[in-house]
C-alpha cells in the first residue's frame, strides 16, 4: 500500500473533513490507487529543472491606491447561513461538551 | 426557433431585419429548453423573467448592425458568478448561493448584450469528466441519452448541441470544454491562459483555469471570445496583451501552414475508430495545402500524473474558503467552530471533490512535499519545453481531443484513475497554458468524435484559422442530434 487508513484520516484532519469508518476504507483504497498513478513520476530525472508554479509571464502589477466605494454591508451578508445584529453569528469556539 | 438551424450570423440578421424580436427569440428559447430539456438535464436554473424583461428593454432601443450578439440567449456554466441568479458550481455546499457581484465575463456579455438564459450543470466544482459528480441530476448526452455528456462542462456542451441555446459558456482546467464538446459533436475553445479574466470563476485550480466558448461552429466560437477576452483590474494574471478580432483572416485558408502531429497522442490508447477519423482529418489538411508532419511529446505521458497533483494541490487551497461561516452550507446541530468546519465541508462536499482535496493536502504535507509536488512543478517545466520545441517548427498541433467517444452514464464512475486518464490529451495543454480547441471530425456508431487543435499561447487566430478552413471542407459540424431517439 502506499497509504494506510491512518495516514489518510491524518490527511482528512488536515483538510476539515471527517470520513465514518466504512468510508475511510474505500477512500484509502481510491488514494492509494490515484498515489501509485503519480508515483510514475519517480521515474524522471529532473535534476537541475526549475518548477513551474504559473504559466503568465506577467511580473507585479500595480495600480493606483485610490479609495473606492466598499460593498453594502446589507448586500454583503446576503448569503450568510446565520447573522444577528448583522454579525455573522457562529457557535462558541469552546466545546460545550466540556463544560462542567 | 430551432438553433440547429442558425448559427449567430442568421441570428443577428433576423434581428437586425425585424423577422423576429428579441423578446419573441427569447421566449422561443424558454419553449425549446421545456421541451429538450426534459431528455437533457442540462440547466440547473433558469433566468426567465428577467430574461425576458432585458430582451423587451432592448426591443425598445433596438439593435445595431455593429452589434452582433445583441439580443442572442447565451447559457452560463454554473461555476461562473452570475449577480442575483443561483451559483451552485453544482455543488451541495452552495446550493442557495446568490452572488452579489458578476464574473467579468458576464459584465462583458452584458455589454456586448447577450440575454443569460440560464445555468448549466458540471461536474461539482468542475471535478470530473463526466458531469455525473454534479450534486444536483445526472445531464445527457445530445447524442445518445444513455451516454455521459463528458464534463465538466457537460451541461454547457449539450444545451448547444441539442440546440437549446447557440452558445454557452464553460471552464478548462484539464480539458472541461474541449471534451465535452467532442463527446457532443461542438466546438469548444479552451483559450490562452490569461486570454480571458477569471474574476468571478468559482476556483478549482488558478494556474490551469480558463473560461471558453462552445458553439457549433468555428466562426460563432471566434465572436464569443472577442466578447469575453481582455485585460481585467480584477484578474492580475489576465492578460494586458491586445486582443486581435478572432474572426478576422479566418478564411484564409492552411496553404503552406505547418501541422504537427505527435505520436504519443495516437499511441495504443487510443481507439481505432477515433485514429482513423484523424488521420482523415490529417488528410483533409494535407489536400487544403498543410505540411503535416509526425512529431514527439515525450514528457506528454506524465500530463495526468502532474496534474492531478498540481490541480488538486491548488484545489486544496482553494476550497479551504468553503468553511460554513459567511456563505453557503452550514451543517446543523454543532457544537463547536471546529465541527462546523468538519460537519460542513464532510455533508456539503461530494466524494470527487473530497478525493481531490485530501490528495492536494497529502502532495503539500510536510514530508511529501518535495516527492510530490515539486517534483509534479518540475515534469511540468519538461512538458512545456515539449510544446516549445514542437512550436519552434510548427504552427499547430493536431490531435485526437478524447481517447474514445462518450461512454455509457455509470460506467466509470467508481473509478477514479480510468477516468482521469480520459483527459490525458487535453491536460498537458493546460499545464502550457496555451489555447486549443476541439471541433467534430467524424462519428462512431452514431457518436461524435473530436478533434483537437493546439497553438502557442495567445495564437487563437491559428486555430480558428485552421479550424475554419476544415469545417468549410467537410460537413461533419452539419449533422444534428435527434433528441429522444438515434441518429
Amino acid at each position: 500500500m502506499a497509504i494506510s487508513s491512518q495516514e489518510v484520516a491524518h490527511v482528512a484532519s488536515l483538510a476539515k473533513l471527517a470520513f465514518a469508518p466504512e468510508e475511510l476504507a474505500k477512500f484509502t483504497g481510491q488514494m492509494d490507487a490515484i498515489i501509485k498513478m503519480v508515483e510514475q513520476l519517480q521515474e524522471v530525472d529532473t535534476t537541475g529543472v526549475p518548477v513551474t508554479t504559473h504559466v503568465t509571464d506577467a511580473r507585479n502589477i500595480m495600480r493606483e491606491d485610490v479609495a473606492v466605494p466598499g460593498t453594502d454591508r446589507d448586500l454583503m451578508m446576503r448569503n450568510v447561513p446565520q447573522q444577528q445584529d448583522g454579525l455573522i453569528k457562529v457557535p462558541a469556539i469552546i466545546d460545550e461538551s466540556e463544560e462542567g | 426557433m430551432d438553433y440547429l438551424k442558425h448559427d449567430l450570423t442568421s441570428l443577428h440578421q433576423g434581428l437586425v431585419n425585424k423577422d423576429f424580436s428579441a423578446e419573441e427569440l427569447v421566449a422561443q428559447t424558454y419553449d425549446v429548453i421545456a421541451e429538450r430539456d426534459e431528455k437533457i438535464d442540462a440547466f440547473l436554473a433558469l433566468n426567465k423573467d428577467q430574461a425576458l424583461a432585458q430582451a423587451k428593454e432592448l426591443d425598445q432601443v433596438g439593435i445595431a448592425a455593429d452589434q452582433v450578439l445583441a439580443g442572442i440567449p447565451v447559457g452560463i456554466k454554473d461555476n461562473i458568478v452570475t449577480r442575483d441568479l443561483t451559483t451552485t458550481a453544482a455543488s451541495k455546499i452552495l446550493e442557495n448561493f446568490n452572488p452579489i457581484y458578476n464574473a467579468t465575463v458576464m459584465d462583458k456579455l452584458a455589454a456586448a448584450k447577450m440575454i443569460t438564459v440560464g445555468k448549466l450543470n458540471m461536474d461539482e466544482f468542475a471535478m470530473g469528466g463526466s458531469t455525473e459528480t454534479s450534486a444536483f441530476k445526472l445531464t445527457k448526452n445530445a447524442w445518445d441519452q444513455t451516454k455521459v455528456p463528458g464534463g465538466s462542462s457537460g451541461g454547457s456542451a449539450a444545451a448547444v448541441a441539442s440546440g437549446q441555446v447557440i452558445a454557452a459558456l464553460g471552464s478548462d482546467t484539464g480539458g472541461s470544454i474541449r471534451q465535452p464538446a467532442a463527446y457532443n459533436g461542438i466546438v469548444g475553445m479552451k483559450p490562452t491562459y490569461g486570454r480571458v479574466s477569471r474574476y468571478g470563476l468559482i476556483a478549482f485550480a488558478s494556474s490551469l483555469d480558463q473560461i471558453g466558448p462552445l458553439t457549433r461552429t468555428v466562426k460563432d466560437n471566434a465572436l464569443m471570445l472577442n466578447a469575453i477576452s481582455g485585460a481585467d483590474q480584477h484578474d492580475f494574471t489576465s492578460s494586458r496583451r491586445p486582443v486581435p478580432d478572432f474572426t478576422a483572416g479566418i478564411d484564409a485558408g492552411v496553404k503552406g501552414m505547418r501541422i504537427a502531429v505527435p505520436k504519443e497522442y495516437m499511441g495504443d490508447g487510443i481507439a481505432p475508430e477515433v485514429k482513423d477519423a484523424i488521420k482523415q482529418a490529417i488528410k483533409t489538411y494535407e489536400e487544403l495545402g498543410a505540411i503535416v508532419e509526425e512529431v514527439s511529446l515525450p514528457y506528454s505521458k506524465y500530463g495526468v500524473a502532474v496534474y492531478y497533483i498540481i490541480a488538486s494541490s491548488e484545489a486544496s487551497s482553494n476550497l479551504q474558503r468553503f468553511d460554513g461561516i459567511r456563505y453557503g452550507f452550514r451543517a446543523q446541530d454543532v457544537k463547536n467552530l471546529e465541527d462546523v468546519y468538519v460537519r460542513s465541508r464532510s455533508e456539503g462536499f461530494g466524494d470527487e471533490v473530497k478525493r481531490r482535496i485530501m490528495l492536494g493536502t497529502f502532495s503539500l504535507s510536510a514530508g511529501t512535499y518535495d516527492k510530490f509536488f515539486k517534483k509534479a512543478a518540475q515534469v511540468r517545466t519538461l512538458i512545456c519545453r515539449d510544446f516549445d520545441r514542437v512550436f519552434a517548427d510548427y504552427d499547430l498541433i493536431l490531435a485526437p481531443t478524447a481517447p474514445t467517444v462518450a461512454y455509457g452514464i455509470g460506467e466509470e464512475i467508481d473509478d477514479p484513475v480510468t477516468m482521469y486518464m480520459n483527459d490525458i490529451l487535453t491536460i498537458p495543454v493546460n499545464l502550457a497554458g496555451l489555447p486549443g480547441m476541439s471541433l467534430p471530425a467524424g462519428f462512431a456508431n452514431g457518436l461524435p468524435i473530436g478533434m483537437q487543435l493546439i497553438a502557442p499561447q495567445f495564437a487563437e487566430q491559428t486555430i480558428y484559422q485552421a479550424g475554419y478552413a476544415f469545417e468549410q471542407a467537410t460537413d461533419f459540424h452539419k449533422q444534428v442530434p435527434t433528441i429522444g431517439g438515434q441518429n
